[in-house]
């Protein structure tokens, strides 16, 4: 499989799209807007697993494709809404590095995973690696934006799309057993996550949903 | 009939269904206490067992040592528990969650511990932290919420780390094993020597910092200290008795895939470096805490760096005196935790300053956390002064300069703990402001330790002297 050839191009190009959510992720300003990036990037992700399962043959990944549409397009991104229209959170992201350098930040950090990943995998077949070097990048696109930002939601979004990047390294990796429950694993994290938002906010421990606001209490207090 | 290492991964897990419906304080606690006892005799039945696989699990030197470490402190830590979990003041929501937690914690470590797949090694580990997320959490008050919320974070990211790198070195592998063997460990190491050298090499990297999070190895250690502040103190010493232990195993298993191949990269320098910088670095932050609980989760980040360093020295020296370095911390730590547990409820604070005159105040408290500050500074005729004895000596033999900053930062820590040894066991008794409750079942667990870690250090007995030596050549 190479250029030029059905599978090898449409997976390419979901995978590719994927990686492009993330950075339309790191450059939105409104919450809101960091949502439906995120949840079009889970779309992305449900058809590029949809798609490897049909190249691949294996019915699992349509489940895994089937999980990842309905969780990360639908229902996670609409918990999100709920959460931010209820709290009344309609604001900026708060970005600690602002939007320009944290997008030059990605393009090295992308470009990076393209030079770690390419050269040590070059004994695979091509769609494997250049699969594995997207996932890396979106897995780090995604720490990048956990890092980058102070708002409590933008910080989930960042590990969610990081954990996207994971289900797109296993989803392409053929043969690799286990990808329909490490998935759901996976899942079962975020969305005690987002749970644990919930819990923050329903507590009123806090007025905002703003890390800055949880400074005073870490470490020895001052 | 189901393998007997399922069982002993099931079982609490049952347990745990089982405490959600028990809203009674003293009811709760005692099945905890039997759902742990039972799973302790579980853990020696399985001396009895075949090494090798069965389906998803595996029994061999490497883990079944820890796998009764585990089940011990577990038991004595709910023991513990029981005798001082009157003094939360939990209502009956925070009783089920915090046993049920308890047991889901125990049941991922046994899993973590005994998994031959790598897939289902990461999900343990997973469920290990969502289940410690949620006992850090239990208080709810602010900084109980920030510590968790940074455990999540940070371990989020460590262990999303960790299964890229098993989907790593599964693509390394691919083409020569078939769909059964999947992500078997033991299958992986089989074929290693076969599998593209670059990939494992990179594969690697990212399971050592990814379950090094989990170990509370630097540069992601940061959640640690904190974790260990919150939340009821028996959850402290299970998280440094035994979470860390599963993930440094995790480390060691995926050291001995990527070894069984010769052309890549040698994994030791990696470890030392990691090693040295965790002991280094907690050397000097133990210098600064204020907080006795942080003091000592510092103090298992050090632990950690030791036993990480020796690992990275490998060759059969070092690596059994690493494994007895892990051994030795969870029980000496474990201990620690206890102790500061108890004088906590008694100052009614955890903080250094407010902590004085143990001694006199409560002689069995004061000399038992004496004894253990002691014992996990490295002093003699503790199992730790064996280990990290051992550890030098090798780290002398193969990097003498190496060996010199390691001894630096070990003679820095001592200080820092002679130091808060001092001050928390003698001088003048600071004032209690509350009552001890609970009786001997606070203080018996502490100094069993304390004993068990002297037999370990005087006269290891000649079955587990074996079993470390094979578990030493697993490693590699």
């Amino acid at each position: 499989m190479t250029f030029g050839q059905l599978p090898y191009d449409l997976a390419h190009l979901l995978g590719g799209a994927v990686l492009l959510l993330s950075f339309v992720l790191l450059y939105q300003r409104r919450i809101s807007a960091v949502i439906n990036a995120f949840a079009t990037q889970g779309a992305l992700l449900a058809l590029a697993a949809a798609w490897q399962g049909y190249v691949q043959g294996v019915t699992g990944l349509y489940v895994t494709a089937a999980i990842a549409f309905g969780a990360k397009a639908v229902l996670i991104p609409y918990a999100l809404h709920r959460l931010v229209r209820r709290f009344n959170l309609q604001r900026g992201v708060d970005p600690a590095l602002g939007i320009g350098a944290s997008l030059i930040a990605g393009v090295a950090l992308a470009g990076f995973a393209m030079m770690v990943v390419l050269p040590a995998t070059a004994g695979q077949r091509a769609l494997a690696r250049e699969d594995l070097a997207l996932a890396l990048s979106v897995v780090l696109l995604g720490g990048l934006m956990m890092i980058t930002r102070r708002n409590l939601i933008s910080q989930v979004i960042g590990l969610l799309s990081l954990e996207n990047g994971l289900i797109l390294a296993a989803v392409g990796v053929a043969g690799m057993p286990l990808v329909m429950e490490l998935s759901t694993a996976a899942l079962v994290l975020m969305l005690a996550v987002i749970a644990g938002v919930f819990a923050l906010q329903m507590g009123e421990s806090f007025q905002s949903l703003d890390t800055e606001s949880l400074q005073s209490h870490r470490g020895e207090g001052e | 009939m189901m393998p007997l290492p399922w069982i002993m991964v099931f079982l609490p897990w049952v347990g745990a269904l089982l405490l959600l419906s028990f809203p009674r304080l003293r009811v709760a606690a005692a099945v905890n206490i039997g759902c742990a006892a039972s799973s302790f005799l579980l853990a020696i039945a399985l001396f009895t067992v075949p090494h090798g696989e069965q389906g998803w699990t595996r029994i061999d030197a490497l883990n079944l040592p820890f796998v009764l470490l585990a089940a011990f402190v577990a038991l004595t830590t709910a023991i513990f528990s029981a005798a001082m979990i009157a003094g939360e003041g939990f209502d009956h929501w925070r009783i089920r969650a915090y046993h049920a937690a308890f047991q889901v914690f125990l049941g991922a470590q046994y899993l973590a511990l005994l998994s031959d797949n790598l897939g289902v090694l990461w999900v343990a580990i997973e469920i290990a932290t969502l289940a410690s997320v949620l006992m850090v959490a239990v208080h709810r008050t602010p900084a109980a919420m920030e510590a968790a919320w940074k455990f999540f974070m940070i371990c989020g990211f460590g262990i999303a780390l960790a299964l890229f790198g098993t989907i790593l070195l599964y693509s390394a592998a691919q083409a020569l094993l078939d769909a059964e063997s999947g992500l078997s460990w033991a299958a992986l190491k089989r074929v290693a020597a076969r599998c593209d050298a670059d990939t494992l090499n990179l594969a690697f990297v990212f399971l050592l910092v990814g379950y090094g999070t989990k170990a509370g190895l630097v540069p992601l250690h940061s959640w640690l200290p904190d974790a260990h502040a919150e939340g009821p103190i028996a959850i402290s010493a299970v998280l440094s008795g035994l979470l860390l232990n599963a993930a440094m195993l995790a480390v060691l298993r995926a050291k001995a895939i990527i070894g069984a191949h010769p052309d890549t990269i040698t994994t030791g320098p990696l470890l030392m470096a990691l090693g040295l910088a965790s002991v280094l670095l907690a050397s000097l932050a133990l210098w600064r805490r204020r907080d006795a609980r942080r003091f000592f989760g510092w103090s298992s980040i050090e632990h950690m760096g030791i036993a990480a360093f020796a690992f990275g020295i490998g060759g059969p020296a070092a690596n059994l005196a690493g494994l007895l370095h892990m051994i030795g911390h969870s029980l000496v730590k474990s201990a620690i935790f206890f102790g500061v547990g108890r004088a906590a409820q008694q100052k009614g604070s955890q903080k250094l300053a407010d902590i004085s005159g143990l001694i006199a105040s409560d002689p069995w408290l004061g000399w038992g956390l004496a004894l253990a500050i002691g014992a996990i500074a490295g002093l003699p005729p503790f199992l730790l002064f064996a280990s990290e004895y051992g550890v030098l000596t090798a780290a002398m033999a193969a990097q003498p300069w190496l060996a010199a900053t390691l001894a630096l930062g070990l003679v820095v820590a001592m200080t820092a703990l002679i130091h808060t040894l001092q001050a928390l066991c003698f001088g003048t008794a600071s004032p209690d402001l509350a009552a001890a409750t609970g009786g001997a079942a606070v203080l018996a667990p502490l100094w069993l330790h304390l004993a068990v870690a002297l037999i370990l250090g005087l006269a290891m007995p000649a079955i587990f002297t074996g079993m470390l030596g094979a578990a030493a050549g697993i490693i590699g």
